[in-house]
């Protein structure tokens, strides 16, 4: 008798099962606008150009040797990507009290500061402590902090269906109502899976209430400078709590806007209250990595601490950075256009208003299903779409379908 | 530990396989190759290799489907996963908590990390005589209750080195089946051992071939000197292939809260490589002599105490005896870097540096402390 016999088949992730049912598809005009990577126009996977210059540099650096990265990951990159998001002129960072975890992308980055918080915050071990997730937010958010050992993951309010926005009197109210003390993890910018980022003035309120509730607050950054374009617009997030006395903590990866998806390059900030429980944190961190992976992979974090420690090369990765933005942006541009020409009822200000990888369409399930079987056009159920997916080849075709969607489906 | 510091020369360089630098070169430069997300399961061609490499190519559980493996961070990240597997599925009607069987010496941590709180240590290493003491290892997993999970390392036992023969796995693997205890086996160093690869898988395959379901960690770091890419496998033998799906999906949901996917450099390397045994075998040879050289060399500089436990043992590591002053002497005034019980890793030393190494050694030995 196996000791498995009565283990049950896990549901198939929906993005991935999404791929793979449009690699099936053998329709001439079949279009995948699911997973989030970025394409070009050609929709071909783009490797950086100054990813390939610094690759070169790495293997022909007969200096460089193979050994273990020190638990907590290589130095010189988790200070440089600590940086990246806090600003060249951090005033915590100078106060010596911003620390860096490398991690195997974002995802490794939240389970290890999931796996901290669940240990040691609010008390010792407190599986109790309620975690804040967006409705609706990457799907597995749930499933890290759930692992991680938390028992009481919630949602709070976010997306508002009926004005295609942002819910700010509920997001406002889930706060003011939420148990002291709770865990709020937040999307720094280009929220996944609607595109909708609260405003200025909008994560202004956010903070206020956070900090007055005494809420933690945790940063998911995965789209530094992919979202406008900017590291530092995309970033202001993160330095406007920061610049209010907040600690905090910020998974960050570089899957996206460094193209190294397979690297799995990732470091989780921590912006402590000063050095000495910085170190203290570190050495609990450290800890935790030993018995995760122990070591993390060595090539991406040299790839990515080599770029952002260069003036030259880092200027070139801006520069390749909002290339892919800028492409972005067309898309938006012309998606919006071409639904507007061809007199698509309902508005698409929001898809030109949505910022980043993703927009939320706002098509509902019987109309993304008419999307996928009728067009062979390929999004989530809940209307989302990766915008670089989209390419000035098959737009056309895409506003067409979403046109048809609209009228003919109800 | 189960992935140990390598030591360190003077230059502080470990080996490094000349095919492994020259593959990467190549993987560079390969237009083909894209930066996509791997799956979560890691590289296809990887996990297959090194399920075939610890199964050996004829193994019936792979012929009949009953066998998967997952691309995991070295050889903690599947030990992890192995855990946090056990931990979610062990006893599906509650979480599980233990009991779980580790030698002793040996690091626990990791299944405490992912939440199984009953952890017990069966004797392994008799210090006195500075080698495995089957007996009461026996004794102590006979004392251990149905359904434990005993964690054994197939070879190379890391930190000692010290490894158990055949006779004695036979034995083991007997007392197991007769009292249900479930094999989580660490295959950290395959093939460095004894030159035959198939033989420091053995106890793997024995258990395989004996019906039994195990789950083994293998890594591939330390073969290919691949430390910073960290390649590692977890391997999974079950009873039924029918179970083969519902197994894996669970695990590969656990992987993907844990890091997502692996990082696919390091093993497409090891993929490579895995192909062309000839040159796994040049690694398993090597090391063989350096021990051989490294004890004769402490002889002709007449370094007191016997040094043949040097050549008994087995693997990448080495057990040398020396004492924490000992050691803090060769890394603070020779730089030479072994771990805090006196463990080196064999696979450092080299003809430029061995003569320093022993020199070191034999200064440790006499100077007065």
């Amino acid at each position: 008798m196996s000791i498995f016999s009565e283990v049950p088949q896990a549901p198939p992730v929906a993005v991935f099962k999404l791929t793979a049912d449009f690699r099936e598809d053998s329709h001439p005009q079949k279009v995948n606008l699911g997973v989030g990577a970025y394409r070009t126009d050609d929709s071909q996977p783009w490797v950086l150009p100054v990813v390939k210059k610094v690759e070169r540099l790495i293997v022909e650096d007969s200096s460089l040797n193979h050994e273990y990265l020190p638990i907590l990951g290589l130095p010189e990159f988790r200070s440089a990507a600590s940086k990246v998001a806090l600003g060249e002129d951090s005033a915590a960072i100078k106060d010596n009290r911003v620390g860096g975890v490398q991690a195997l992308g974002g995802t490794g980055a939240l389970r290890i500061g999931a796996e901290f918080l669940r240990r040691w915050y609010n008390g010792v071990n407190n599986t109790a402590t309620p975690v804040y997730v967006s409705a609706p937010t990457w799907e597995n958010h749930n499933a890290v902090f759930a692992d991680a050992g938390f028992k009481d993951i919630r949602p709070y309010h976010y997306w508002d269906a009926a004005k295609r926005g942002l819910d700010l009197s509920g997001f406002l109210d889930d706060l003011e109502k939420a148990p002291e003390h709770s865990i709020f993890v937040l999307h720094a910018c280009a929220h996944n899976p609607t595109g909708t980022d609260p405003s200025q003035d909008e994560w202004k309120k956010i903070a206020e209430i956070m900090k007055r509730r005494n809420l933690f607050v945790f940063f998911d950054s995965a789209y530094q400078g992919f979202a406008s374009g900017s590291l530092e617009k995309d970033a202001w997030a993160i330095r406007f709590f920061v610049s209010e006395g907040f600690e905090l903590l910020v998974a960050q990866s570089f899957s996206k806007n460094f193209g190294l998806y397979n690297e799995r390059v990732g470091n989780l900030t921590v912006v402590a209250r000063d050095n000495e429980n910085l170190t203290r944190i570190l050495s609990q961190m450290e800890k935790i990595v030993r018995t995760t992976w122990s070591n993390p992979p060595s090539q991406g974090a040299r790839i990515v601490g080599k770029t952002l420690n260069c003036p030259e090369l880092f200027a070139e990765w801006k520069d390749n950075v909002k290339t892919m933005a800028d492409r972005v942006l067309l898309m938006r541009d012309q998606l919006k256009a071409k639904l507007q020409a061809l007199g698509t009822p309902g508005t698409w200000d929001h898809i030109t208003q949505q910022i980043g990888m993703f927009s939320f369409t706002g098509l509902n399930p019987k109309q993304v299903e008419f999307m996928i079987k009728e067009k062979h056009v390929y999004l989530m159920a809940s209307g989302r779409i990766n915008m670089c997916g989209l390419t000035t080849k098959n737009i056309d075709y895409v506003a067409q379908s979403i046109h048809e969607a609209v009228t003919k489906v109800q | 530990s189960y992935s140990s510091l390598p030591c360190l020369n003077e230059e502080g360089q470990t080996f490094v396989l000349p095919l492994v630098g020259k593959l990467k070169k190549q993987i560079s430069a390969d237009p083909t190759l894209c930066p996509e997300y791997p799956s979560s399961l890691g590289l296809a061609e990887f996990t297959k290799r090194a399920t075939e490499f610890a199964l050996g190519k004829n193994s019936l559980a792979l012929m009949e489907n009953r066998v998967f493996g997952i691309q995991t961070i070295g050889c903690t990240g599947a030990v992890r996963l192995g855990a946090e597997l056990l931990k979610h599925w062990y006893n599906t009607r509650a979480a599980w908590c233990g009991p779980v069987y580790l030698s002793s010496p040996c690091d626990g941590n990791i299944f405490e990390a992912a939440g199984i709180q009953d952890i017990h240590y069966y004797f392994y290493w008799d210090a006195k005589q500075r080698d495995v003491c089957v007996e009461k290892l026996l004794a102590d997993l006979e004392q251990a209750p149905e359904q434990s999970v005993v964690v054994l390392s197939a070879s190379a036992h890391c930190p000692t080195g010290a490894d158990l023969s055949e006779q004695h796995w036979a034995l083991i693997i007997q007392l197991m089946m007769r009292r249900r205890l479930f094999p989580f086996i660490l295959l950290p160093v395959q093939g460095l051992c004894c030159g035959d690869l198939q033989r420091d898988a053995w106890p793997v395959q024995h258990c395989a071939s004996q019906g039994m379901e195990l789950l083994c960690a293998q890594s591939f770091s330390h073969c290919f000197g691949l430390y910073g890419d960290g390649v590692g496998n977890l391997l999974c033998v079950l009873k039924q292939s029918s179970l083969l799906s519902a197994v894996q999906s669970q695990a590969d949901r656990l992987v993907r809260a844990l890091w997502a996917r692996p990082s696919v450099g390091g093993a497409r390397v090891v993929a490579t490589v895995l192909s062309n045994p000839e040159e796994v075998k040049h690694i398993v040879e090597r090391c063989m002599l350096i021990r051989e050289r490294l004890r004769e060399r402490l002889r002709l500089l007449g370094s007191p105490g016997c040094w043949d436990h040097l050549i008994k043992q087995r693997g990448l590591y080495c057990c040398t005896g020396l004492n924490g002053q000992q050691v803090e002497f060769l890394s603070k005034r020779r730089h030479v870097y072994l771990l805090p019980n006196g463990c080196l890793n064999v696979s450092a030393i080299n003809s430029s540096n061995l003569d320093y190494i022993a020199e070191s050694i034999h200064l440790a030995l006499t100077s007065a402390l």
